[in-house]
């Protein structure tokens, strides 16, 4: 496929002698969005991290946009400027302004104009409804902003593929939404390609392009969203969707 | 009693002598610490690295430098070394030396202490943005570090200079080395004079000391309600 993004072929992955993940495969294509879905502890998490390379692996492959990643910590500096993630807990640099914790990967990591991406980052501020807390410190803001800036700060680098870890689990119920349209609209104008893990499931019905379900680290189920939410295959996913309310 | 013991203060040069001994005491500590904590710091870093046989040199000289008391190691570099290797340093110097050297130690573990309670999800997200090691540490963990660790930093310097009243023991001429010499000086004609001496030294060390354990005190505390706040 030309315009395969991501490719995992027979990944596992070992927390020591516990076997997590089991033999994963799956492609992900230019513009797709999947939705990681699955009960706690079924190794989302852990899966995604194996893709930017905060988790190694036992056996497998993943090859990017052609390539095959060979998993050393240079390979996956570089790569993770291209492979976007936001995580669940709020992570700003405490130490850091809004503005500085957005610059540092595009200005020091990336070497690009100050200015210039100075620029950019007014632009996307604006768009979040954030410019006012350009120069706030990150324990000035809720959770929610924490959030969209956490986004922002991922998309400064242009990233060619977007990971989002539950990042609206440990939200006030007002804040979700605010960030999930961000998420939205990354699906809607940019046509980003993402995976996301959520446990938002109307959200994930809307967006998911694909539904990859996961259980006890096994992929029991990788059909397009519609099929997924109307008719799931395995009783796992079944029994899942009863669990959500769904 | 003809003679009130605080005079034996004014007596001569001795309030002079006294302020240039505190003059050398000071600036002992200041050379030592300002030495002591950046290869401190240097030396915490690398502490927190994976490479076993590095962690290991790196904890032997913590050790050999928390456990060995500090009369001790004067004694050792001032004495012993110097008739072994069969070089020769004044009092001075071997005292910058050795305070330095044990500033370097205890600094390393309070910054390695630090760095290492950084969440997690900090280094993860550096990470996450392509940082590269160097990038991580210099944005993100040191400055995070730093916050944390300098109340222990800030009480680290107050025991320094407390702990430099021990350099008479190796003959340097530090303001409890004046301060003795001229109580024995003045012993006849001032028999209560040790009493104004040692107070003036007293109140010189509290003058040093106190603001800074006073800022340490208050730093910590707004950590405390900082932290509290999140
Ligand atoms: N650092 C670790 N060390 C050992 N085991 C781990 C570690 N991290 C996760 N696990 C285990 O791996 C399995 C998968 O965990 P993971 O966090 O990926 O699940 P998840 O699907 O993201 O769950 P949740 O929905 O609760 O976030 C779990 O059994 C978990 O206990
Ligand atoms: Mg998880």
């Amino acid at each position: 496929m030309a315009n395969e993004v991501l490719k995992v072929e027979h990944l596992d992955k070992y927390y020591q002698k516990k076997h997590v993940l089991h033999d994963i495969n799956f492609t992900i294509s230019k513009g797709e969005v999947i939705t990681l879905l699955g009960p706690s502890g079924s190794g989302k998490s852990t899966l995604i991290r194996c893709l930017n390379g905060l988790e190694d692996f036992r056996n497998g492959e993943i090859t990017f946009e052609g390539k095959k990643v060979i998993p050393n910590e240079k390979n996956w500096q570089q790569l993770r400027q291209k492979i976007g993630m936001v995580f669940q807990s709020y992570d700003l640099f405490p130490n850091l302004t809004v503005l500085e914790n957005i610059l540092l990967g595009p200005t020091k990591v990336q070497k690009r104009n100050v200015d210039e991406v100075k620029q950019e980052v007014d632009k996307l501020l604006q768009k979040v409804d954030l410019l006012d807390y350009k120069d706030a410190y990150p324990r000035q803001l809720s959770g929610g902003q924490k959030q969209r800036i956490a986004i922002i700060r991922a998309l400064a680098l242009h990233p060619e593929f977007m990971l989002f870890d539950e990042v609206t689990a440990s939200l006030d119920p007002e804040m979700v939404r605010g960030v999930l349209n961000i998420i939205q609209d990354l699906a809607d104008e940019d046509n980003m390609t993402m995976i996301i893990v959520t446990h938002e499931m109307n959200f994930a019905q809307q967006i998911a392009d694909r539904v990859l379900f996961l259980k006890d680290g096994n992929i029991l189920e990788d059909t397009s969203g519609k099929e997924f939410f109307k008719n799931p295959k395995t009783d796992q996913a079944q029994e899942f969707l009863q669990s959500m309310n769904f | 009693m003809a003679h009130s013991g605080i005079n034996v203060l004014f007596e001569g040069t001795n309030l002079t002598r006294l302020l240039l001994g505190m003059w050398t005491t000071f600036k002992i500590a200041a050379v030592a610490i300002i030495i002591g904590l950046i290869i401190g710091i240097i030396l915490g870093i690398l502490r927190t690295f994976h490479n076993p046989i590095l962690r290991f040199v790196l904890r032997i000289y913590l050790e050999f430098f928390r456990i060995v008391p500090t009369v001790v190691l004067l004694f050792l570099f001032y004495y012993i070394l110097p008739r072994q290797m069969n070089l020769h340093m004044p009092g001075t110097q071997v005292a910058m030396l050795v305070f330095s050297l044990w500033v370097a130690a205890e600094m390393s573990d309070i910054v390695r202490g630090a760095l290492i309670s950084v969440p997690i999800h900090q280094k993860e997200s550096g990470l996450a943005i392509g940082l590269n090691k160097f990038q991580l540490y210099r944005y993100v963990l040191v400055p995070q570090a730093v916050q944390l660790e300098l109340p222990a930093t800030i009480n680290l310097i107050t025991r320094v200079i407390k702990t430099t009243s021990l350099l008479m023991l190796i003959s340097v001429m530090d303001v409890v080395n004046i301060g003795q010499q001229i109580v024995e000086a003045n012993n006849q004609k001032y028999p209560t004079g040790v009493f104004w001496i040692y107070g003036l030294i007293f109140l010189l060390y509290f003058l040093i000391d106190y603001p800074l354990s006073w800022w340490a005190g208050r730093l910590e505390k707004k950590r405390l309600e900082q932290t509290n706040g999140e």
